[in-house]
């Protein structure tokens, strides 16, 4: 009996021991990041677990000097914006493939799919040109055209799982009473699909908010460029010394947001990535 | 979307039910396809159209300042015989980037799935504070790749990165590593990197299907007293098979097209240049459009291989129509 109690509690410990390396393997490194971004350039070459003083010198470099601010900007503006397309042509779309049964509906799925999984480098020189004869070259609009390629698939997809699940009876109603499909999908289907445009809305601005080929390829000048390509190039005198402090700052502040709002939403968040896949 | 409109008010006739039925079928699918037109014409200009042109730059002498005149070589971009074999085909670093990336897909996808249901076991089980530990493991994905490859290429700086201050301290090595210059540890720290940011999304596939599996056989087991070792081989990971298979299908295309961690990591190094980077270089840094396409369409078939046979299989899941 005492033997059993003994391997009951060690089962207990090991499992909690798992939990503690699982969550300190997940969370380090963004805690160690937090920490570097706090020290000042003299302290940042002895390693350390904790922070002693805060000191803000690395975000004042970052947020004055340079073009971060601009970077953030267009990162925002291209975000937003191509959820915002994503959306209204993924939810007409979405009730498309997931309320109608018509000839060719499979093939327009799998079309979408297929998008989906895309290396976005087959796309770039002919993208490059769209872009230009478009005379978008190094501005937010062709990085807000390009983003399209990922997130408007994804959306489709994820929004006509939330549309297949929900109940017939609704729109048999609203067909007795003889609305037109446009009515029927704005006052009986929008309503209930806020939840699952919002989760779409986010994950699909995650998306774009954390594409880099693109936005190192399309843009030119600093003040075009978006947050994680402005990361990637801050640089110092030379390659071998880079400027840690700061580099570390400007991925606090572009992450911080991303890790609130998953944290809010963490629930949507897991509903709307397992929709986009088990049940494809 | 007026028409839709004034359809439905000119509804007045009173037909007989049947008629009336295939009238409303038929304009639903009317409908559908014209819900489905923007979406349709987005897709063309930003995947059909430039997916072409690419494949017709493959075949083109085009630089990235001469796209529009461009000539039209065949395909001497790919493989030609001029004095000796020239073109992608024939380069030993394009070869070299195919077994890169090849390497890197098998090793990351393998460790993030162990990983992946491990993780995903452990947050299946009823405990206190689980929220939080499911909240903790989805920093990792939330993080944009850049910043976490900034964050590990800090944390494995060979001077003063923390983990070979770990490493030395605990006597595992002697001598500082440096784990991104060095071209044998280099693939590693790419690897690590990956496995870190993308394990999150296996654990969460696999756990979605993990809470959906039926309890009763696992009380049969209990009652059995089988090992749980057993029942987790003989029961569960049978029945999770699907999830796992879906997870791990999405995890390797996207680690075929890998190219931001390297980029950022290693930049153009040759011990870790994927098919991705090799493009891009051709492509944007010689300015070399015609050579630069032509391993992008190679890469394009590799993975519309992969991915027609995965529709083929899964193709009974998809539509729902029969």
């Amino acid at each position: 009996m005492s033997a059993r109690a003994i391997k009951g509690a060690l089962l207990t410990l090991g499992f909690w021991l798992m939990v503690i390396v699982l969550v300190v393997y997940a969370v380090f490194p963004f805690y160690y990041a937090v920490i570097t971004s706090f020290k000042p350039s003299s302290e940042l070459f002895e390693v350390g677990y904790w922070i002693d003083h805060l000191d803000f010198s690395n975000y004042t470099a970052v947020l004055t000097q340079g073009s971060f601010l601009a970077s953030i900007r267009n990162s925002i503006i291209v975000a937003v914006s191509v959820v915002a397309i994503a959306l209204l042509l993924g939810l007409t779309a979405s009730y498309a493939l997931g309320r109608v049964r018509f000839r060719g509906r499979t093939r327009v799925m799998m079309l979408v799919l297929g998008v989906s999984m895309f290396p976005q480098v087959a796309v770039l020189s002919g993208l490059f040109e769209v872009i230009r004869t478009l005379n978008l070259y190094n501005s937010p609009g062709g990085l807000i055209l390009s983003y399209t390629i990922f997130t408007l698939p994804f959306t489709v997809w994820v929004l006509t799982t939330f549309m297949r699940q929900l109940p017939d009876e609704l729109e048999e109603a609203a067909i007795m009473d003889g609305a037109s499909p446009w009515i029927t999908l704005t006052k009986v289907f929008m309503p209930l699909m806020w939840p699952a445009m919002a989760t779409t809305g986010l994950l699909a601005f995650i998306a774009a908010w954390n594409e880099f080929l693109f936005a190192l390829t399309f843009t030119l000048t600093d003040s075009e460029r978006t947050v994680p390509v402005a990361i990637a190039l801050i640089s110092g005198g030379s390659q071998y010394e880079l400027p840690w402090g700061p580099i570390m700052a400007a991925s606090v502040i572009v992450t911080v947001p991303l890790v609130i709002l998953v944290l809010i939403f963490q629930r949507r968040i897991v509903s709307g990535l397992t929709a986009g896949a088990v049940k494809g | 979307m007026a028409s839709h409109d004034t359809a439905v008010a000119g509804n007045t006739s009173r037909p007989s039910g049947r008629e009336r039925g295939t009238r409303v079928r038929r304009r639903r699918v009317r409908a559908a396809w014209i819900f489905l037109t923007p979406m349709l014409i987005g897709l063309l200009l930003v995947a059909g159209w430039p997916l072409m042109r690419t494949f017709w730059f493959s075949m083109t002498d085009a630089s990235l300042s001469q796209m529009g005149g461009a000539s039209f070589i065949g395909l001497e971009n790919y493989l030609v015989y001029d004095d000796g074999w020239y073109g992608v085909l024939a380069d030993s670093l394009w070869w070299n980037s195919v077994w890169n990336t090849l390497y890197f897909t098998v090793v990351s996808v393998g460790c993030e799935t162990v990983l992946g249901i491990i993780v995903a076991l452990v947050l299946n089980a009823n405990f206190r504070g689980r929220t939080l530990v499911r909240a903790a493991m989805l920093i990792p994905w939330a993080i944009p790749t850049i910043v976490s490859a900034k964050m590990w290429a800090w944390m494995l700086n060979d001077q003063f990165g923390i983990i070979n201050h770990i490493l030395i301290s605990l006597g595992l090595i002697d001598m500082p590593l440096a784990w991104t210059a060095n071209a044998d540890l280099s693939m590693w720290a790419v690897i690590i990197v990956d496995v870190w940011k993308a394990t999150p999304f296996v654990a969460l596939l696999v756990l979605a299907a993990l809470q959906m599996l039926p309890s009763d056989c696992y009380e049969a087991a209990r009652v059995d007293g089988i090992h749980p070792v057993r029942v987790f081989f003989k029961v569960t990971l049978p029945l999770i098979t699907p999830a796992l298979l879906v997870a791990v299908i999405f995890r390797a295309l996207d680690a075929l097209r890998v190219f931001d961690v390297i980029y950022v990591l290693t930049s153009n190094a040759s011990s870790t240049m994927t098919m991705s980077v090799y493009a891009r270089q051709q492509l944007v840094e010689f300015q070399d459009v015609g050579y630069g396409s032509a391993a992008s369409t190679l890469l394009f078939l590799i993975i519309a291989l992969i991915t027609v046979a995965y529709l083929y299989l899964g193709r009974r899941q998809l539509g729902g129509d029969s």
